[in-house]
């Protein structure tokens, strides 16, 4: 068999036997040998046991988005090819321990746990595994060899010795396949790459939470939002962040907007069932005018859903979140470069126009890592909108464009809120008149939001007669699908901002005669709102719900399906 | 200090003509005068209910959040800027009900704000309905053959529950009040303090002369540090003691206790993101 330019390899195992410590490491070997790295994974959710696979793409080009392709197969447990059955193709080259084969599958034994074993411990047979696939990969053993002894430096010298035979026992396995001619791959290394970063999507919101300046996080652990929690925790002594586990999420939200009121720049993190906790507290935002800023992680629901899948079936839900009528700000990264850039840019809109703000990711995005050039890591301190109080402040001064400057107590004056409906000083009132005044100004914030809606980026030619319309955690594939398709009369909007949309918006898809649009859910949610602001219907609505992200083939046949 | 500079000045207040919140009000104005503490330094955070309607009575700065929700905005708060003098006020239903959960693990946390909890045994803006420390058989539109729950036991709870400071107080007896209320505050940590109050309109059951005489101080001789004894004197209740039942003075806060807090005493909301070694942790990612 032989492989040019794009390879996806997916270990599949039980929860508990590595997997992960095996992506890291095979994530980092590649990176520093100059490989393009992306990998992302699919989970039960259990602590031990059952099946999780983790699919690691090596290209020579820049594409960091999930196939359903699997070019190799390293089977970690018997029942590996059972699970990933729709994802092997005849052409799929298993590999694993003889136990683990199936009948009708053609199969290479690679003896990973008894090589494990003469070396000493049955847990160095992930080790092995790794470095079969770095030889097939060709990459230096050098390079294993020095992230070994970086990584268990802290374990001397034996540790990292008998890590590095059982690796070069696995190599020396790989090669030989390679010789005998079972399996040639060539992929583009290029020297630059070994200088990127890498990490994953939860740690991409947590930079950009630490660049736009936050400095207190309160939340309650759900998967797949937990990761920011833990990033923010790890680094909190570092950065002098408050970082607290609430006792749920009602006080999280709640303990947040405390924050903002005394002056911190504060964040929650959850999923979908945490979220609905919290929407009172959204609520409570809208009406004292609190800067919030959520990570809202989707996954599938309703209820508990399949709490370890992704999906992005709650769109609706925060765009709705909370009872009245007051503005707030969705946001949908579909990079890791965009997930720390509108992290960043969710305190800064949260600050400014002093509403909520809700980063919409998902399991897809913040579990997937990849290689990345650059971060555009600012350069001065975040713009702050807090203003000193003066002896007559008045929280709430009825003004032009509905902002009225926040000042935080412990000044001269004093600052007062209420979630009543409250006079220009925060007192609670039931004059009608100025509820109606107070209604006008929350919602006059929005005239100066829509002046700073981060607009779709148009991917492909300017003169298309077909568009397809994606948000956040789709992009990379749609992209690669589009791409791949090679056709000069389609084009792709990516929406990273789903609300308020863009005034542009309307304009694009006008000039279409075909319009596509792609989601991750049952019920085209991002369609609906399309519709709602630009009284446009999609003529096609591609939808996944199956727990499971698009993948790249997936999308190029329906769209030609579509087409 | 003058307690007058709490006064709001002519307006119009929602309380019943005879409500124990009057008292109350009187007595927060009395306490913060006599520590000197100025309406600039202190924030008020209340829920919803007759008596989260007092920091709109009383010159300061409030947040009056949401029902039940007074103590998570009220830690928020005081973690971002420990300068700040932080009570949490509302009443029985609000904070025992409602956010019996925040109440429950916020003592765990410690921060150091002080809780004052009205406790008239009755809902009153919903007009009437029991409250968790209604007693039993007590009638209500509701309730109407009488309450069939157990009353709850904030100052049990709160003792068994490591808060760190634990007192009941009676705005029968405003100067009685005045004095716990010094100390709940003075004290550094979490401090609640259950203050019995009548609700004129819908208690006729739990009235000032009840409170007179199902009620009386813990001897002088009484020592808050025993928290077995604490606990004991916690479940006399056929007449309620008054006092501060425990105290704990040298827990550390949940603001001390705080990495945030350990290398650099700055309060949050005066800090930068130290960009240095958000640029430092950004590059370790190229290597790690």
């Amino acid at each position: 068999m032989e492989l040019k330019d794009d390879i996806s390899i997916v270990l599949c195992g039980e929860a508990g036997q590595g997997i992960q410590t095996v992506e890291k490491f095979l994530t980092r070997v590649l990176k520093f040998d100059g490989f393009n790295v992306f990998a992302t994974k699919e989970y039960m959710s259990r602590v031990r046991g059952g099946l999780n696979s983790t699919e690691i793409r090596v290209s020579s080009k820049n594409i960091k988005s999930f196939v359903s392709k699997t070019d190799i197969l390293v089977t970690l447990k018997k029942g590996s090819i059972q699970h990933l059955k729709d994802r092997l193709s005849k052409d799929t080259l298993i590999l694993g321990e003889k136990a683990n084969a199936e009948d009708g599958y053609p199969f290479v034994e690679l003896p990973f746990t008894q090589i494990a074993t003469e070396i000493g411990d049955k847990i160095f047979s992930n080790v092995v595994a790794v470095g079969s696939i770095s030889a097939i990969l060709n990459v230096d053993f050098e390079t294993i060899e020095n992230y070994l002894k970086e990584f268990f430096a802290r374990k001397g010298d034996e540790i990292v010795n008998k890590n590095i035979e059982a690796t070069r026992k696995g190599y020396d396995l790989g090669l030989n396949l390679v010789k005998t001619g079972k399996i040639k791959v060539s992929i583009k290394k290029e020297d630059a790459i070994k200088n990127d970063l890498i990490f994953d999507g939860a740690t991409a919101i947590g930079l950009g939470a630490l660049a736009g300046g936050c400095n207190f996080i309160s939340s309650y652990p759900m998967t797949p939002s937990t990761g920011i929690l833990t990033f923010l925790s790890e680094h909190a002594k570092e950065f002098g962040i408050v970082a607290e586990q609430a006792e749920d999420e009602i006080s999280a939200i709640n303990m947040a907007i405390g924050a903002w009121y005394a002056g911190s720049r504060a964040m929650v993190t959850t999923a979908g069932g945490g979220f609905a906790l919290m929407v009172e507290g959204m609520s409570l935002a809208g009406m004292i005018e609190s800067p919030l800023v959520v990570n809202l992680g989707q996954r599938p629901a309703p209820a508990t859903g399949l709490p370890t899948r992704t999906e992005q079936g709650d769109l609706l839900f925060a765009l709705y979140s909370g009872h009245g009528e007051f503005p707030k700000i969705l946001l949908a990264p579909g990079t890791l470069e965009d997930a720390f850039y509108l992290t960043q840019k969710a305190f800064y809109f949260a600050d400014k126009f002093q509403v909520p703000v809700i980063i919409l990711s998902d399991q897809y995005l913040v579990d997937s890592y990849y290689n990345v050039k650059n971060l555009g890591l600012p350069k001065n301190q975040p713009q702050k909108f807090v203003v000193e109080t003066t002896k007559d402040y008045k929280r709430y001064a009825l003004s032009k464009n509905g902002i009225s400057p926040r000042g935080i107590p412990g000044g001269e004056g004093l600052v007062d809120v209420d979630s009543d409906e409250h006079d220009e000083s925060g007192h609670i009132t039931e004059d009608l008149d100025l509820r109606v005044k107070m209604v006008d100004k929350r919602l006059k914030k929005f005239d100066s939001i829509k002046t700073e809606i981060i607009p779709p980026e148009l991917i492909g030619s300017q003169k298309y007669d077909t568009i397809i319309v994606g948000w956040g955690s789709t992009y990379p594939a749609i992209r690669e699908a589009v791409e791949k398709m090679g056709d000069e009369s389609v084009a792709f909007l990516y929406f990273k901002q789903v609300y308020p949309l863009h005034p542009d918006t309307k304009k694009y898809l006008q000039s279409a005669k075909k319009r596509i649009i792609v989601e991750n859910n049952a019920t085209s949610q991002f369609g609906h709102v399309v519709k709602v602001e630009t009284g446009i219907d999609f003529d096609v609505k591609i939808l996944k719900y199956n727990g499971m992200p698009f993948s790249v083939e997936e999308l190029v046949s329906r769209l030609k399906e579509s087409r | 200090m003058d307690k007058k500079i709490f006064d709001m000045g002519p307006i119009d207040i929602a309380w019943c003509p005879g409500c124990g919140d009057y008292g109350i009000l009187n007595a927060v104005k009395q306490t913060m005068a006599e520590l000197e503490i100025p309406p600039e330094k202190v924030v008020i955070v209340s829920g919803i209910g007759q008596a989260a309607k007092l920091p709109h009575y009383i010159r300061s700065n409030f947040f009056n959040g949401l029902h039940g929700r007074s103590i998570p905005p009220a830690t928020g708060i005081k973690a971002t800027n420990p300068d700040l003098v932080v009570i949490a006020e509302s009443g029985d239903g609000d904070i025992y009900g409602e956010g019996g959960n925040h109440f429950i693990h916020a003592m765990r946390r410690n921060p150091d704000i002080t809780v004052i909890v009205h406790d008239n045994m009755v809902y009153g803006l919903t007009k009437g309905q029991a409250s968790p420390t209604s007693r039993e058989g007590f009638k209500t539109p509701v309730q109407v053959e009488g309450v069939i729950l157990k009353p709850f036991n904030p100052i049990a709870v709160s003792i068994a529950n490591s808060a760190s400071f634990v007192a009941r107080a009676s705005i029968t007896d405003i100067p009685g009040t005045v004095k716990i209320l010094k100390q709940a505050i003075q004290h550094k940590g979490f401090s609640i303090v259950d203050l019995f109050q009548p609700c004129v309109t819908f208690n006729k059951l739990n009235t000032y002369q009840w409170f007179k005489d199902n009620t009386y101080y813990l001897e002088d001789s009484y020592d808050p540090h025993n928290r077995i004894e604490a606990l004991k004197r916690a479940f006399e209740e056929d007449k309620f003691p008054l006092g501060v039942f425990y105290a704990e003075e040298n827990r550390k806060t949940f603001e001390e206790n705080n990495m945030a807090y350990e290398v650099d005493k700055t309060p949050l909301y005066k800090r930068d993101v130290d960009l240095k070694k958000l640029s430092n942790l950004v590059e370790s990612m190229r290597v790690r």
